[in-house]
């Protein structure tokens, strides 16, 4: 009798389920990422590949090693590490010392998301301050971009007849190179830059694919985006340059969607898309910085608990100062 | 609560490490511990002016009314920053200019207003002198090994002699900032570790909100201290 009666269990709400769990959605994320990772390989060759599988590797290694160091249950299924190491790999240039990523990767991992309690604990995104740290620790390789033949006409002149190293677009925008890549040379890729950024078009091949799977809302992406283009505008500079440039579409798709670092509500992510915008034009403007876009997310990361406070959702039916708080 | 002369002078390193337990002094320390020399330049200037004023201050406990109190421990912290001051200015000059503000800010050191407060006032001058002793070992043995370990990462020398900056670049955000804060927090953690966090458990009482529970002798009484 009691086995006929086993779909009639009555369980706490919520009732309706989703299959979705954390692995299913950075999956979606992995394979989002993988059209930009397409174009990395294409432009910059097979090291692009070898740089991106080092850091997904090294981030999976620092989680499983320090959560088993901890006493802390394995949570490398989640594939939350995955999108950590690939996203990472994605901000560094390509010819960069494999040791120093694998720092970046145990920054991220470790100090960033572990010591702070795993994923959902972390003030701030992994991939964001371990890029930070890198970026500041070892300026030199962090800033010096090889030139391969698949890159804009532009790029390969600046760099000049013999050289190996080039500028990126912004780099060359702050020093007043004469000669930039053409807009449609930023917007599909063969420029120079982080392995992951140079692709505007892969990388919003990737977030349509997020946003049709309900795994990123618009919010933040459009209102960053948007942003960045309207300031760019204001302050006379050629707006789709400054939205191709750069870490905008990498840091806007994939870095500040991040669920346990952006805000929550609607109104808080357009608050938060904007304020990344700003941030990132006044520093790409004004600081001595060409790029200004983690430093960006970064900021809005840590003002993300103040956001999320000042635009909490009102219930129905709850008097509109007093009383209920308490 | 009576401890031993041994005791009071050796609570400074570990047990009650001023910077790491009590988590005083840590704007100089963090600031000033980006090369080794510095650590040892910094912790003797701050064991000279903390050993000579927790002297002076325990000796004058009875002068000193206790409304003005801080005035007076001030006064008589900045009278040996400043004798430090000149003496580093006329003996060592490049260590004056490595330490900086941080000399003259000798005088608003949480550590020594801190054993001032909690230990001299309270203590004969004997006791008061191994104190400032301890304390100031205790702080220079943080801040040279902090600043050893930043020196070796973010610049690859120690003292001043390369050791690992011809191999490979190092990273040089230790020697920033945020490096100083991480191995400050990695360095608590290891005392924390080596203590059990038996120091942390006394604030559990009716001291809790008080900056000097940590080191406070009465804060296993009933109802605390009487400083409100």
């Amino acid at each position: 009798m009691a086995d006929k009666h086993t779909n009639l269990i009555v369980s706490s709400a919520p009732h309706v389920c989703n299959p979705a769990d954390t692995a299913t959605i950075m999956r979606d994320v992995v394979i989002a990422l993988i059209p930009a990772l397409a174009v990395a390989i294409y432009v910059f060759g097979f090291r692009a590949l070898l740089m991106t599988a080092v850091c997904a590797a090294a981030c999976v290694f620092f989680e499983w090693a320090v959560r088993k160091i901890m006493g802390r249950e394995n949570t490398i299924g989640d594939w939350s590490a995955v999108v950590t190491g690939v996203i990472l790999a994605f901000n560094l240039p390509v010819n960069m010392p494999i040791w120093m990523a694998v720092i970046g990767c145990f920054i991220a991992i470790v100090v960033v998301k572990q010591i702070f309690g795993g994923l959902g604990q972390n003030f701030a995104n992994p991939a964001i301050v371990g890029r930070i740290a890198l970026f500041i620790g070892f300026a030199t390789p962090m800033t010096t971009w090889a030139v391969t033949e698949k890159m804009s006409q532009a790029i390969i002149n600046n760099a000049g007849v013999d050289a190996v190293t080039g500028a990126t677009p912004l780099a060359m925008l702050n020093a007043g190179a004469a000669e930039l890549p053409s807009n449609l040379e930023m917007f599909l890729g063969t420029i120079n830059g982080s392995m992951g950024e140079i692709s505007a078009c892969a990388l919003l091949i990737g977030g349509i694919y997020l946003v049709v799977r309900k795994v990123i809302s618009p919010a933040i992406p459009v209102s960053f985006i948007a942003t960045v283009a309207v300031l760019a505008a204001v302050m006379g500079y050629d707006p789709i340059f400054q939205v191709c440039a750069g870490g905008v579409m990498l840091g806007a798709i994939f870095m500040a969607t991040d669920y346990v670092t952006s805000p929550i509500t609607t109104k808080g992510r357009i608050i938060f898309g904007i304020g990344c915008g700003i941030f990132t034009m006044l520093i790409r403007a004004f600081a001595s910085y060409p790029e200004g876009v983690s430093f960006a997310i970064l900021l809005m990361n840590i003002l993300t608990p103040h956001i999320d406070s000042i635009t909490r959702s009102k219930l129905n039916g709850v008097p509109k100062k007093g009383g209920a708080e308490k | 609560m009576k401890k031993n002369k041994l005791q009071i002078l050796t609570n400074g390193i570990i047990k009650e490490n001023p910077v790491l337990v009590l988590v005083l002094g840590t704007c100089p320390t963090l600031a000033i511990s980006t090369q080794a020399i510095n650590g040892i330049g910094m912790g003797a200037c701050v064991i000279v002016v903390l050993t000579c004023s927790n002297i002076i201050i325990s000796a004058l406990k009875r002068i000193i009314p206790d409304t003005v109190r801080i005035p007076c421990y001030i006064t008589v912290i900045a009278t040996f920053v400043t004798i430090v001051q000149l003496v580093l200015k006329a003996y060592a000059p490049s260590l004056d200019k490595a330490l900086g503000v941080y000399i003259p800010l000798i005088v608003v050191n949480c550590i020594i207003l801190g054993r001032a407060e909690a230990f001299a006032n309270k203590n004969s001058v004997i006791d008061s002198a191994l104190d400032g002793i301890g304390m100031g070992l205790g702080y220079t043995l943080t801040a040279t090994v902090m600043a050893c370990i930043r020196e070796l990462l973010g610049s690859g020398t120690l003292f001043g002699a390369p050791v690992t900056a011809n191999l490979f670049s190092p990273f040089t955000i230790l020697i920033m900032a945020p490096g100083g804060f991480f191995v400050f927090g990695c360095l608590i953690a290891l005392v924390n570790r080596i203590t059990k966090g038996k120091v942390k458990d006394k604030r559990a009482n009716k001291c809790i909100g008080c900056p000097g529970a940590e080191f406070c002798s009465d804060v296993n009484k009933e109802g605390g201290c009487d400083n409100k």
